[in-house]
């Protein structure tokens, strides 16, 4: 598994080899999801979601609006605490550990479970102050490891050669696309375990989507990757697994090549060739 | 271009029109504020001629003076009032004189009718000498005294030669009594100052030793030896300002009033002589600029009716700064716990419509709320509890700089929490989500996040604060301010900020000069003199919290994302 990764490039031929190859049986997993409920107030979101993801693959939610897939992901780190009327019941492990459990230290589980959202998010400061944000919250201080963390960041978002220059200049004055990858770059510079991509290029040109999934390949050799997609290919482009979801139900869940030729659910099937959704 | 009056109201244009207009009218008004006070307030420092002239009511006098207002008056009212004029004309013109000699005359001001004055000229040799005491004294010089004796004398109304030399020697004798006055004010507000000052540290020392009831004669021996040292010192400079005193009233000049008395005058009491109308416009010019400079820069005279007002000025800018200081982190963490921690419900609403309405409540009631709580509760019981060794005298229990800045900050602090609550709900989710979603915990996103993003709209609070508590005056006459205070609450004396002292402020000052002077026309165009500055002041302040919150603006303009 790792001997693909590395060996891997980013033509679909070489994806989809690897594709034909995936089984989940032999997947180390990473998050699971045992059934997992969701109710913002009286209005149940999510119904019984039980899910493997695996670790070091790219995993997307695919489904219509409002099928509850952001808001799946938005459990992986706890996110959906900041909506007051927000409850959950059922179980949701990293690891093996519990993340819903009482004593939960949220900050730390979040810099496990790093997040990047629809539209990019940059803090009002310089590049290189954003990338080291999460290291200053860290508490780490010296300056030449804040130094290598944002640099080493930056190159694995593929952002380096365009913006070394100009380190300290505001971060919103780049484009979209980069500011997309600076958000990123930033999440990375903590080290998460998983990386949780909520519609990372539905605000961004052709061009930087490219760029965005070429990323998505190369970063899921050292990180889980689970990622919500609006767009069909390219969830058949990136992902290794996907996971198609409708009015909050899970329906079905398999390797991508085999979810998007074969569906076994009639559901699937009718949302992949646009009848509905 | 036939439109109905219909068509041209379904057009708009009478709405542009009227829309317009009010914004002309607003212009106009805050224009013509602002030009009233420049204009009377400026063109008092301008030196005016003096004239002389003959006049006939009521007998025949000699009237020396400046002409400081004209006016038509009805001459039938003038009759009806009992003034006898002996014209047709429905209108006479009164002039409003100011002649100043206040010693001789007994008033500085007096009504002249046109009519009854002849004669009008401007001779070059009259002088005015503004004076420390009896105001301005219009004259011609007659001689120059050195201890009694007369050193110059000259007695025609000429420009000669003789006059000129003796008007020389009376400026450089002004000039010398200047300079000693400073050596002697640097000695009694200063070096006698610091020495009261130890004095009274030490006598409080005492007292406080007293009270604890430590006998150790050790302790009182120390302090006599510091006070013997002091008094030795004082005694010295005691001496030096005796010499200094004898040496500036060694000077005098004699002259001669418009009833042709000769006045004598010691030359200490000068503060400037001058000829106006011997003058040009250049020298005019620097006369005007140097009493413009004095108003800002000097200590008021004569129950505040001359010289500056640079205590006032002083006590204003120290006041609003204290203010904002105590006031922004109140009110930023009110808010932040009111938008960011609070649970939003009922309470929360209840306390918003509160705080609003705080920001309504008359500024008396405040003063009062200041007097009643700050002065005599809080105050009070810092005395019993710091100061037990100053009473009877009170220390914090009385008004001062502390408590009228403190009542301001509770005046504006619902406009702070108000401005910073807006500006905590505009920054955007995504930006607290992302920092959240890094690790942070709600406390780092807010201190390293929120409030840098929010931080021009608590500058917009400050300034609001600021715009409101710089011109509110009611409260302070309540809680610290007085018409004349001895020293600045700002000096080199330990603990160098005097937060117990009173304080003077310029608003007030205008309410007291205006209102409580004893000399209502010679104070009158220092009201409009210090509403300028008032005005400037406060200008001055916002715009310096202005480019502050446009620095920051500029540094965290991520809102439009």
């Amino acid at each position: 598994m790792t001997m693909e990764a590395k060996s891997h490039a980013i033509d679909i031929s070489s994806m989809q080899r690897q594709h034909q190859s995936l089984r989940l049986e032999d997947e180390t997993i990473a998050l699971t999801v045992r059934d997992l409920e969701l109710y913002y107030g009286d209005k149940r979101a999510l119904h019984g979601v039980n899910m493997d993801i695996p670790k070091n693959r790219v995993t997307a939610f695919i489904g219509p609006s409002g099928c509850g897939k952001s808001t799946l992901l938005r459990c992986f780190n706890r996110m959906n605490d900041l909506v007051d009327s927000c409850k959950i019941e059922g179980q949701m492990s990293l690891y093996g550990e519990n993340i819903y459990e009482r004593g939960v230290d949220v900050a730390d589980l979040r810099r496990r479970v790093g997040m990047v959202f629809q539209k990019p998010n940059p803090f009002p400061k310089s590049i290189y102050e954003n990338v080291a944000y999460g290291l200053r919250i860290q508490g780490i201080k010296k300056k030449r490891v804040i130094d290598e963390t944002v640099e080493w960041a930056l190159k694995s978002a593929a952002l380096w050669d365009e913006v070394k220059d100009r380190l300290h200049e505001s971060a919103l004055g780049m484009s979209g696309g980069q500011q997309q990858r600076l958000v990123i770059a930033r999440t990375i510079a903590v080290k998460p375990e998983v990386l949780l991509l909520d519609e990372p290029a539905s605000a961004l040109d052709p061009i930087s989507t490219l760029k965005i999934e070429e990323l998505i390949h190369e970063l899921k050799k050292d990180f889980t990757i689970v990622i919500v997609t609006h767009n069909m290919q390219q969830a058949a482009r990136v992902s290794d697994y996907t996971a198609f979801m409708y009015m909050g139900d899970l329906i079905e869940f398999g390797v991508t090549d085999n979810l998007f030729t074969n569906p076994e659910k009639k559901q699937t099937e009718d949302y992949i060739t646009g009848r509905y959704g | 271009m036939n439109i109905s009056v219909r068509e041209w109201f379904k057009s708009g244009s009478p709405w542009v029109w009227m829309n317009a207009g009010a914004v002309a009218i607003c212009m106009i008004m805050v224009i013509g504020l602002l030009g009233l006070i420049a204009i009377r307030g400026l063109s008092h420092f301008w030196p005016a001629d003096i004239i002389q002239g003959q006049y006939t009511q009521d007998g025949e006098t000699v009237l020396v003076g400046e002409i400081v207002e004209t006016n038509e008056v009805l001459t039938k009212q003038l009759i009806e009032a009992g003034i006898k004029i002996p014209t047709t004309d429905e209108f006479s013109t009164r002039y409003l004189i100011k002649i100043g000699n206040r010693d001789v005359n007994g008033s500085d001001f007096t009504w002249a009718l046109e009519h009854y004055l002849s004669d009008r000229q401007t001779p070059e040799m009259l002088f005015n000498a503004e004076r420390r005491e009896w105001g301005n004294l219009y004259g011609y010089l007659r001689s120059v005294k050195q201890s009694g004796e007369e050193v110059g004398r000259y007695d025609g109304y000429d420009k000669s030669a003789e006059y000129l030399a003796l008007w020389d020697d009376l400026e450089l004798r002004i000039e010398r009594a200047l300079d000693i006055r400073e050596d002697i004010l640097e000695i009694e507000k200063h070096e006698i100052g610091e020495i009261n000052h130890e004095l009274e540290r030490l006598r409080l020392k005492e007292r406080s030793l007293q009270l604890k009831d430590l006998t150790d004669p050790a302790l009182y021996e120390t302090i006599n030896q510091r006070r013997k040292e002091l008094d030795t010192a004082y005694q010295g400079l005691q001496q030096r300002l005796l010499d200094l005193y004898a040496e500036i009233n060694r000077d005098s000049i004699t002259a001669e009033v418009a009833t042709g008395q000769q006045v004598e005058i010691q030359i200490s009491k000068i503060v400037r002589a001058f000829r106006p109308n011997d003058m040009g416009i250049l020298q005019k010019t620097g006369h005007y600029f140097a009493k413009l400079w004095e108003f800002v820069s000097e200590d008021p005279r004569e129950a505040n009716t001359e010289g500056g007002i640079f205590p006032a000025i002083f006590g204003t800018v120290m006041m609003v700064i204290l203010m904002s200081i105590l006031v922004t982190p109140f009110g930023v963490v009110a808010a932040v716990y009111l938008r960011e921690y609070a649970k939003q419900g009922f309470i929360t609403r209840v306390i918003r419509i509160a705080v609003n309405n705080l920001a309504g409540v008359p500024s008396i009631v405040y003063g009062v709320f200041g007097l009643g709580f700050f002065v005599y509760f809080l105050g009070g019981n810092i005395d019993d509890l710091f100061f037990p060794e100053a009473k009877p005298a009170p220390t914090f229990g009385t008004p001062g700089l502390m408590w009228a800045s403190l009542t301001l900050a509770l005046l504006t602090v619902p406009v702070v929490i108000v401005a910073t609550e807006e500006g905590l709900s505009r920054i955007p989710r995504s930006v607290r989500e992302g920092s959240l979603a890094l690790g942070a915990t709600k406390f780092e996103t807010l201190m390293k996040v929120v409030l840098p993003m929010a931080s021009p709209a608590m500058m917009t609070g400050v300034i609001l604060a600021i715009a409101r508590a710089a011109g509110e005056v009611a409260p302070l006459m309540l809680v610290g301010v007085v018409k004349l205070a001895p020293s600045l609450p700002l000096d080199g004396n330990y603990p160098f900020i005097h937060l117990d002292q009173k304080f003077m402020h310029l608003g007030f000052h205008i309410y007291d000069v205006g209102f409580q002077s004893p000399n209502v026309e010679a104070a009158r165009p220092l009201v409009y003199a210090t509403a300028m500055l008032l005005v400037i002041v406060i200008a001055l302040l916002n715009l310096s919290a202005i480019a502050i919150r446009n620095h920051l603006r500029e540094k965290y303009k991520a809102l439009e994302m």
